[in-house]
């Protein structure tokens, strides 16, 4: 097995709300070889920030840069938002030596510099890339061949393109091919690289929560019994609000939302209490009946 | 919090008048990072078209509000509520065949409405809290607790000292330090 070894950047809304996809990864990752280490200092990504200054969005991804520069470590990241912001920034500083003096200039009185020295990825470019799809086959105890899943990306894994570089935004394989790995079916569904609607929640729930409906409605209809999510947004987007979904709607969907990791471990041999599948809003009994049937 | 879309004033159907028309808008969006191609645009409706959040809005467009921006509309767009309902999912930027960054022109523009003070609650409160913890949200002491019997390590650390220094001279950021003041002015 590959030995690598990165920072891990939990970002805000991984501790914030989401510990069950934290736990799942650690473990998961510890199994197939990466090594982490803890962040030593931390601020947000600084995505958050850009839609009311995009200077200071600069400014907060920059911060991180610096300090795991001094660390001499790469960045692994579980949130799509902190990959692309980290990543985005870290381009557009390599390419314009103008705006990184600028930045450099902001970070200068706490003692920091951007380099250039560092890269920054999510966890499923260091699974693909470092691991090995191969390897974690070979890892797999367990092979989920009884469950039919389906698999949502989410938008800042994949776009913008000129700045993420990852897989094909219009028709990913990188996460479907990690979801056949465990030995589990993955289905195509309409839509499947639409928004989750999760960054226009408080601006209107209405608008927000009509696109995670779809999106669930789309997945009940090729009847996967679960959708594979990688990004704590899209998570809390479908699991937290399906129930309120099911509601407003009054329709029953009953689809469980689990992180990716929690399904690979699965297949890795762990227990979903090892997973922290009792984090989960939206019920697994009737997922984990199939599973313990189909591993009997 | 919530605001049901289709409550949110939308000022893009009233009569334009030609008093209103701030013929420098245009450059001052070109300036800034991410607004550079905005006269690229042919006004295709590619934008619009494939935006999940226009699909489910009654006034939503991207296409509208870069065609406004462009016009010199600069009140109505910055001040539409419906400027903050993009999601950033970048599928415009992406589609776009002029190339010109939809995404990013929308940023820009919330940019320069956050200058005139034209900011949704929420994201000044994410502001306020990074400036507090390094964290955009307030994580909850029981989150915190739970993380040792879990298994987890404890938090890194955030350093409010050095990124307020980061962040001086940062313009936005009278908007969040003077908030005590303002709320207490009202
Ligand atoms: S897709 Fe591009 S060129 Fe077409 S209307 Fe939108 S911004 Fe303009
Ligand atoms: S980035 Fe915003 S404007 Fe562009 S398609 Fe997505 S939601 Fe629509």
């Amino acid at each position: 097995m590959p030995n690598s070894k990165y920072l891990i950047f939990l970002g805000c809304a991984i501790p914030y709300r989401v510990s069950a996809y934290e736990l799942s990864a650690r473990k998961v990752l510890s199994k197939l070889g990466v090594e982490l280490v803890e962040m030593p200092e931390f601020n947000c990504c600084g995505l958050p920030l850009d839609p009311v200054s995009h200077e200071t969005m600069l400014i907060l991804a920059a911060r991180n840069i610096a300090l795991a520069e001094q660390q001499g470590l790469n960045i692994l990241t579980l949130c799509p938002g902190c990959a692309g912001t980290l990543k985005k920034v870290n381009k557009i500083l390599k390419e314009d030596k103008a705006l990184k003096e600028q930045i450099n200039g902001h970070l200068k009185e706490s003692g920091l510099e951007v380099k250039g020295t560092i890269e920054a990825k999510h966890l499923l470019q260091v699974l693909k890339d470092d691991v090995g799809v191969d390897n974690i086959k070979k890892a797999v105890v367990k092979p989920l061949t009884m469950l039919k899943v389906a698999e949502h990306n989410g938008c800042h894994i994949l776009r913008p393109k000129e700045y993420i570089g990852f897989d094909d935004p219009e028709d990913p394989q990188t996460l479907k091919t990690l979801v056949e790995a465990t030995g589990a079916t993955c289905l195509d569904y309409m839509d499947e690289t639409e928004c989750c609607g999760a960054p226009s929640v408080g601006v209107s729930d209405k608008v927000a929560l009509q696109l995670a409906r779809d999106k669930l409605s789309h997945v009940k209809q090729v009847d996967a019994q679960a959708l594979i999510t990688i990004c704590p947004f899209c998570h809390i987007m479908y699991d937290t609000n399906e129930l309120r979904i099911e509601k407003m709607f009054q329709e029953a969907y009953g689809i469980p939302i689990l992180h990716y990791p929690q399904l690979l471990g699965l297949a890795l041999g762990m227990t979903p209490e090892e997973l922290a599948f009792n984090e989960l809003r939206v019920s697994t009994k009737k997922l984990l009946e199939q599973f313990n049937e189909g591993a009997k | 919090m919530a605001e049901n879309a289709s409550t949110i004033k939308d000022t893009t159907k009233d009569p334009i008048k030609a008093s209103e028309l701030d013929p420098k808008f245009k450059y001052k969006i070109m300036k800034m990072h991410g607004g550079e191609k905005l006269l690229k645009c042919f006004q295709c409706g590619t934008c619009t078209s494939d935006c999940p959040v226009a699909r489910y809005s009654d006034s939503y467009r991207p296409r509208t509000l870069l065609h406004m921006a462009r016009l010199g509309l600069k009140d109505r767009v910055l001040k539409s509520d419906t400027l903050w309902l993009c999601a950033a999912c970048f599928t415009c930027t992406d589609r776009c065949p002029q190339g010109v960054e939809v995404a990013s022109v929308i940023r820009v523009l919330r940019n320069l409405a956050a200058e005139e003070g034209i900011v949704p609650q929420v994201f000044k409160d994410q502001c306020a809290s990074v400036l507090e913890s390094g964290y955009a949200y307030k994580i909850p002491d029981l989150r915190l607790r739970k993380r040792e019997p879990l298994g987890l390590p404890p938090l890194p650390k955030g350093d409010p000292e050095s990124i307020k220094k980061s962040l001086k001279g940062v313009s936005f950021m009278k908007h969040v330090e003077n908030k005590g003041e303002s709320d207490a002015k009202q």
